[in-house]
């Protein structure tokens, strides 16, 4: 069975300046940096890491929206078209992008029915009567109510915002949306209220997501699996619930214990990490996590630790980048 | 207890925005003891920024502030501007959320440190600088020396977090409130700023306040928590009994909203509706419209703030019995 | 910052030779200079003896290198009307217009600045809305209504100031006044709104929560970095202070550069426009070489961009 997405060995650099003015010096930024993945009909892949691992950058060359260093995206085998093209834009109605802002996302001067409707216009697949009726069909979906279809952005509340932009995403029936924190703009109660529609949505219309998110809380909830970025690679991969309960690299180790807990009482594991990430335009050598690791031997300083299964037959499909991680001690030292 | 070190009574925030008025905050009563660490929960729009803002006289002019607010015998609310500006820092001081942007970015490090201690020790030059080295050391900043002649945006965003701590120790206060002190920043990150916040609390006794919309944040770091919605206080307990046997349906619909992080993936209870609009006008539970449980009563008067235990209170006109949610019952409806 | 300032030089360099080029091409493609200043009627062989004299029957191309060489030692040719050299005539009127400008200057920074931050600190008020209805009534004003609104009032119908002409300090007090009012109206518009951003700034209410007393929250917190933005528009003044005062000085017969423009550009002395441009030009680009050094002084964030990496 062909994966409805496949990535394979995406690399995206960036030429950053390192100052100011006509002379400054040049740098090359890989933001993503070998990262390989399947995301398969229906199934949710959840991408989490901190702010500049590459993350989102990963979403948009998921998409297409824009191009690859070197590596490919397939989506059902066939390559994706170069970013622009014809056959890329027809493929863009089968993946949609569901951004953090819903606020920012939408244009504040269009009724919401309006831009709801607005992917049918661009694509042109039903005939202009059918639009509406399709928009109905969609709001009711996500749970918007049929006489919000005329309100403006601003007069509705921040969940009911990400109902209207996930509805514009559903319009083309997509099979892939991919999630760049689509809750986190929202409060507590609004999270759920989304998080809900998510995995409702995927139950009734078999739909698949790229769920990109720093909260590992709601990346359990609706992933079934994982994949843990940190400085443009994945370091860590596998099934979403054994990943959280038995994390094996040393920095999801970290992640996960970094999550407050509400229970009290049975206290996990605690592994506090110091520093800062490094900056993505100077990659430590070796293993990038190497410098913040309380694991770090002399091999991880110098040779670059791969994706490879986890030793002893994990479940889950259970894959991690570390030198260490198959050593008896290395689990019990935390 | 003691005599408690800050008392609010009938406290109220009112903004007026033309002819309109709208109560941002209307407390009753709370109390916050000496070395004392309170958690203070809530979305956005509940006022628990507001409160402290105004306890410290830190709002706009267009905001009124009434009621009381002592720290020690002493009146805040309606005290002459000289009064509060030796207050603040000495007794009471205050972090925010986003450090990068409350520091100010044309002054050095060392130089926003002296300040302080300036203005609350009195120190000068040499002696500044020796007690802000000493500040930097304690906030676990490595290198304290060339940081001081640091510019704001030369630091990561943990790093000036910990200097706005450093800043906030200058003045040794009684009381810290800080004000979603890790929501800006990332989860490692934030692991370190609380683990810091627990270890200068331990060594320089002070009181606590932790506002944050993050439950979990909140359980692990505070003896105390305050669940605030809609500028009143609905719930107020120890952290064990508040989150194991939560009697308000709001914050049982809050804890109910949150992923678990281990066992298996339940759907999530998400308390339908929004916060309400801050210009309507209640005279009633404001938390009425989104309740499960809601009578008529609930709508129309204000329900009356209940002991439950020893230190646990909630503002419910329900009895709403001990390990029992309302959101598990049959007519709890998305 | 060495770096830093040998790119915004070159940048300079580049500017100049873009205007020179500029004003070469456009000069040239508005007229035949010759038929203007011969007269049509004249005979064909004064006029191609007036060509030859100012090498205008030379290729365009090679007039242009010829222009461009001799400008970079200084020297743009000759007035076509008295024959002196261009560059004399104009920086001979270079005083005369800095004795107003300069004065109008120190006007629009002195009342401008100081207003605007009392309307930022004052927001909403009384005495806020005043000062910006007062400035929008500065600003929209066209000068030359100004000017003769003010020599109405204070030469015609008082008779305190002279309305027009340079025997006297006195006479320049009018030109002054007009240059400064417009001016200070943008200066405190801008000051206040500059002002307004910084004090709703995170770092503000840090400050206030600190401990810090409000009037040293103004002067050491807001100011510094209100100071910033504000430069921009000081420079822009400096900038201007040389071309800026065409119309008034023209209104006011006041014998400055403005004038000397206007009559060349109606005579076509090509020369001397060149020249006026060549000088306000170098003026503008120092101005703004002076406004770019300001903010690596001023703001540390420019000053050490190289922390930053994005």
């Amino acid at each position: 069975m062909t994966a409805l997405l496949k990535a394979v060995d995406l690399c995206r650099d960036y030429r950053v300046h390192t100052g100011r003015g006509l002379f400054a010096a040049k740098a090359i930024l890989r933001a993503v940096d070998g990262v390989s993945f399947e995301i398969e009909a229906g199934r949710t892949l959840g991408l989490v890491g901190e702010s500049g691992c590459g993350k989102s950058t990963t979403g948009k060359l998921a998409l297409g929206l824009i191009a690859p260093t070197s590596g490919s995206v397939r989506y059902r085998g066939v390559a994706m078209p170069p970013t622009g093209s014809p056959p890329w834009r027809e493929l863009r109605r089968k993946m949609q992008m569901v951004y953090q802002d819903p606020l920012g996302a939408l244009d504040r001067r269009l009724p919401v029915g309006v831009q709801i409707m607005e992917p049918l216009v661009i694509h042109g697949t039903l005939l202009p009567n059918e639009h509406r009726e399709r928009a109905a069909a969609v709001m009711e979906a996500v749970g918007l109510l049929p006489h919000q279809f005329d309100r403006y952005p601003h007069e509705l509340s921040g969940g009911q915002r990400q109902r209207v932009v996930l509805a514009r995403a559903l319009m083309t029936e997509p099979n892939l949306l991919v999630c760049d924190e689509p809750i986190s703009a929202l409060d507590v109660s609004i999270q759920a209220q989304v998080v809900n529609l998510l995995l409702d949505l995927q139950d009734r219309l078999g739909i698949a997501y790229l769920f990109i998110s720093h909260d590992l809380r709601v990346v359990r909830q609706v992933s079934h699996d994982v994949a843990v970025m940190y400085l443009g690679r994945i370091v860590e991969q596998g099934e979403a619930e054994s990943l959280f309960a038995e994390p094996a690299h040393p920095y999801t180790r970290a992640l996960v214990s970094a999550i407050p807990v509400t229970g009290g009482g049975s206290r996990r594991e605690r592994l506090l990490l110091q520093g800062d990430p490094p900056s993505p335009v100077d990659v430590p050598t070796g293993c990038a996590f190497h410098p913040r690791c309380p694991f770090e031997v002399a091999q991880c300083r110098s040779e670059r630790p791969k994706l490879e299964p986890l030793p002893g037959g994990h479940p889950g499909g259970r894959r991690v980048a570390c030198h260490r991680v198959g050593e008896p001690a290395f689990r019990v030292a935390a | 207890m003691a005599a408690p070190l800050l008392v609010l009574r009938n406290l109220t925030v009112d903004f007026h925005n033309g002819e309109r008025l709208s109560r941002a905050v209307d407390i009753a009563e709370f109390e916050i003891g000496a070395g004392e660490a309170v958690g203070v929960v809530g979305e956005s729009g509940s006022g628990k920024s507001v409160t402290w803002l105004a306890a410290l006289g830190l709002l706009p002019t267009r905001a009124s502030v009434g009621g009381s607010v002592r720290i020690d015998g002493q009146e805040l609310v309606g005290a002459p501007a000289a009064t509060l500006e030796r207050l603040r820092g000495k007794r009471i001081a205050m972090i925010f959320q986003d450090p990068s942007s409350c520091l100010n970015p044309v002054h050095r490090i060392g130089w926003q440190l002296s300040e302080a201690l300036g203005l609350h020790r009195g120190l000068e030059s040499a002696a500044a600088q020796a007690e802000a080295l000493r500040l930097l050391d304690q906030v676990g900043i490595a290198d304290a020396r060339r940081r001081l002649s640091d510019y704001p945006h030369q630091l990561s965003g943990g790093l000036n977090q910990r200097v706005m701590i450093a800043m906030a120790l200058a003045g040794q206060p009684d009381l810290l409130v800080a004000d979603e002190p890790t929501t800006a920043l990332d989860a490692t990150i934030q692991a370190q700023i609380l683990v810091l916040l627990r270890t200068i609390r331990r060594d320089t006794g002070m009181a606590l306040v932790l506002i944050s919309h993050d439950l979990g944040v909140v359980a692990e770091n505070v003896d105390r928590v305050a669940v605030m919605y809609a500028g009143r206080l609905v719930e107020e307990a120890m952290g064990a009994d508040l989150f194991g046997a939560a009697r308000h349906p709001y914050t049982q619909g809050l804890l109910a909203a949150l992923p678990a992080l281990t066992g298996p993936r339940q759907r999530l209870t998400a308390i339908p509706g929004t916060v309400p609009d801050p210009w309507s006008v209640s005279s009633g539970c404001r938390f009425a419209p989104r309740c499960p449980v809601a009578e008529p009563r609930c709508a129309q008067q204000p329900p009356p703030s209940r002991r439950i235990g020893l230190l646990h209170r909630a503002a419910c006109h329900l009895a709403v019995e001990a390990g029992r949610s309302v959101w598990a019952m049959p007519q709890a409806a998305e | 910052m060495l770096t830093f300032a040998v790119s915004r030089l070159l940048r300079a360099g580049l500017t100049i030779l873009f205007v020179m080029t500029f004003a070469f091409v456009v000069l040239r493609l508005s007229g035949d200079p010759a038929l203007l200043i011969m007269s049509v009627d004249a005979p064909p062989e004064a006029i191609a003896a007036f060509r030859k004299a100012w090498g205008l029957e030379r290729p365009l191309w090679e007039q242009y290198l010829a222009y461009v060489g001799h400008a970079t030692t200084g020297d743009f040719g000759k007035s076509m009307r008295d024959g002196r050299p261009a560059i004399e005539l104009v920086m001979e009127r270079v005083p005369a217009t800095l004795a107003i400008t300069l004065p109008a200057l120190a006007l629009k920074i002195g009342i401008g600045i100081p207003a605007g931050i009392y309307a930022a600190l004052h927001r909403n008020t009384f005495a806020d809305r005043l000062t910006m209805a007062v400035s929008v009534a500065g600003f929209t004003m066209p000068s030359f209504v100004l000017a003769l609104v003010l020599v109405l009032i204070f030469a015609v119908t008082l008779g305190w100031l002279p309305a027009s002409g340079a025997d006297s300090p006195i006479h320049a007090i009018l030109p002054i006044v007009t240059l400064g009012t417009a001016g200070a109206a943008i200066m405190a518009r801008f000051t206040r709104s500059a002002m307004l951003e910084v004090l709703g700034q995170p770092y503000i209410r840090a400050a206030s929560a600190k401990g810090v007393t409000w009037p040293r929250v103004v002067a050491r917190h807001a100011l510094p970095n209100a100071a910033i933005p504000t430069v921009t528009i000081i420079g822009f003044m400096i900038g201007s202070l040389v071309a800026g005062a065409v119309v008034v000085e023209t209104v006011f017969a006041w014998p400055g550069v403005g004038r000397l423009l206007v009559s060349a550009v109606a005579n076509r002395d090509l020369s001397v426009v060149q020249a006026i441009l060549m000088v306000i030009a170098a003026w503008m680009v120092s101005a703004n070489l002076a406004v770019d050094l300001a903010y690596g002084w001023l703001d540390p964030r420019v000053r050490g961009a190289s922390a930053g990496g994005h």
